[in-house]
């Protein structure tokens, strides 16, 4: 893969900056640039997330798919953050404390490498809230 | 719009076939279900084939042309197309072909799936699986799909309060059923033990929870109904064909346990054929991890949503039971090369019809019911068919 494609999400993965509709109100994390309530009335702009969350669901993956950083076991959630929308994301946290309805916010990590001299991934993983 | 029958099936074995080839294994599905069709390739007006990603696994793109080019249909230049909706690419490729013959446009056509899966690394065949999902906001973050799945079993868990035991049980029904279906990848039963004791994949779901990699192809031949007695005997009538679809990624659905799509395309297929799910004498069940059939069997309205679980343990949805479930021994037994899924599922369900299931025949069975699943609910495709 070329970098621009990683470039070209560094505010999304690195920041959390995700989309708002200014029509609705509701927002959108992974970013949308097209409100499906709204759809051509909606008006999207930037919205940065405030990282923090809560567990929906979760599992701990034993093996993890080469590239990845974190050679597992690791816990591996989808998360509602408080402005409403979901994403899926790693928790970093012993896997016997994952549980449902803890509360987490985001923090900046490594999350995968292109082999040994590729480019690395970095991204937004989130551990719990104490 | 005009009636659709089956009038030809075919299916090869389903494993790991490392002296044969992609092409290989569709030529032998096609002319399994010409030959059942006694019918010649020059009776072929169009052909349609799921395929989910041949461009990762072999490293071919073009699978329309290949196709239709190795089944011997070069010189006659018939219209030939891949379908792809990851594993759900086999049900649509079948939908396509019955809507050609319904519109008019053509008459006789092959629906066909194919998948070599075996000419990668397992590590290669599970990233190009993941594409299934999204990309950038699943798989990036290190979401493989049994991981996907186990989310969804982590959900439906918590809120039904089903034992892990009872998931097991769906494993254990399907290996019952494979070892009495000659096409399947594992024909050995299992017993509960085998599955609680595998190894852990990604918590709650262990190996004997996940379908295996598999290489296969299956076809069938779909004309107008008023035609079909030309070449058989016994055609099956499509009583409903329905498709729908829902977001791509699992962490936008309205409810992680629920697959809305099922439920749109169940109902939409039950409208269509003026039935109901009492009607159903069997179904093909999109189970690519246990939780899957315990989801399907509930969104497609043959038991409340969080007795799916109660309702495999007590024998339902066995050979004998209420709804038998998967006779084929499903994607767990049976296999699942992706894109050959949904076809096996109506080769499936047309020789329970034709009363050629052997030793997992449904005794009297009319009516069923394929459902087929791509990612982790992005796409379903439901297809009722029934004796005439």
């Amino acid at each position: 893969m070329t970098v621009a494609r990683f470039w070209r999400k560094i505010p999304q993965r690195y920041n959390l900056i995700g989309t708002k509709c200014e029509t609705c109100g509701r927002h959108f994390f992974p970013p949308r640039t097209f409100c499906p309530d709204c759809r051509r009335t909606g008006k999207i702009v930037d919205h940065k997330f405030s990282g923090k969350g809560t567990v929906v669901t979760y599992t701990v993956i034993q093996t993890a798919p080469d590239q990845f950083i974190s050679p597992g076991p690791y816990v591996l959630a989808i998360i509602r953050l408080d402005e409403g929308p979901q994403m899926t994301t790693q928790i970093i946290c012993d896997p016997k404390e994952a549980k449902i309805g803890m509360r987490v916010k985001s923090t900046f990590r490594k999350i995968a490498t292109d082999g040994e001299s590729g480019i690395i991934h970095y991204g937004t993983k989130f551990v719990p809230v104490e | 719009m005009r009636d659709v029958a089956v009038i030809g099936v075919g299916c090869t074995k389903f494993g790991e076939h490392w002296e044969r080839s992609f092409r290989d294994l569709f030529v032998e599905a096609g002319a399994l279900a010409l030959e059942d069709a006694q019918l010649s390739g020059e009776k072929i007006d169009a052909m349609y084939v799921g395929n989910m990603s041949a461009g990762r696994f072999i490293e071919q793109e073009h699978i329309g042309a290949l196709i239709a080019d190795y089944a011997g249909m070069a010189t006659r230049h018939i219209p030939s197309t891949r379908v792809e909706a990851a594993c759900a690419s086999g049900g649509l490729a079948f939908r396509q072909a019955v809507i050609a013959v319904a519109s008019g446009m053509e008459d006789i056509v092959v629906a066909a799936g194919v998948e070599k899966m075996t000419d990668v690394e397992p590590g290669e065949t599970t990233d190009a699986l993941t594409g299934a999902a999204d990309r950038e906001w699943e798989g990036f973050v290190g979401a493989t799909f049994p991981g996907l799945y186990a989310m969804i079993a982590t959900d439906y868990m918590h809120k039904y309060h089903m034992t892990r035991e009872q998931l097991a049980q769906v494993a254990v029904k399907n290996h019952f059923n494979g070892a009495r279906n000659p096409i399947a990848q594992y024909q050995q039963e299992i017993t509960l033990d085998t599955v609680m004791k595998s190894t852990m994949v990604a918590e709650p779901l262990r190996l004997f929870d996940c379908s295996p990699i598999t290489d296969g192809a299956a076809a069938v031949i779909v004309a107008p109904l008023d035609r079909a007695r030309e070449f058989t005997d016994t055609p099956i009538k499509v009583l409903a064909t329905a498709q729908a679809s829902d977001t791509i990624a699992l962490h936008d659905r309205r409810d992680i346990s629920t697959l809305d799509a099922t439920v749109a395309a169940g109902q939409w297929a039950f409208k269509m054929a003026k039935l109901t799910h009492k009607d159903i004498d069997m179904v093909e069940v999109h189970d690519c991890f246990s939780i899957a059939e315990i989801c399907a069997i509930e969104d497609l309205g043959f038991c409340k949503k969080g007795t799916a679980g109660k309702f495999t343990a007590d024998g339902e949805t066995a050979l004998g039971g209420k709804i038998p479930v998967n006779t084929s021994g499903g994607l767990k037994a049976c296999g699942h090369p992706v894109g050959a899924t949904g076809i096996k599922q109506v080769f499936e369900i047309v020789q329970q019809l034709r009363g050629d299931a052997g030793r997992r025949q449904v005794d009297g069975a009319k009516i069923g019911m394929t459902h087929n699943v791509g990612g982790t609910g992005a796409t379903v495709a439901v297809h009722i068919l029934g004796r005439v």
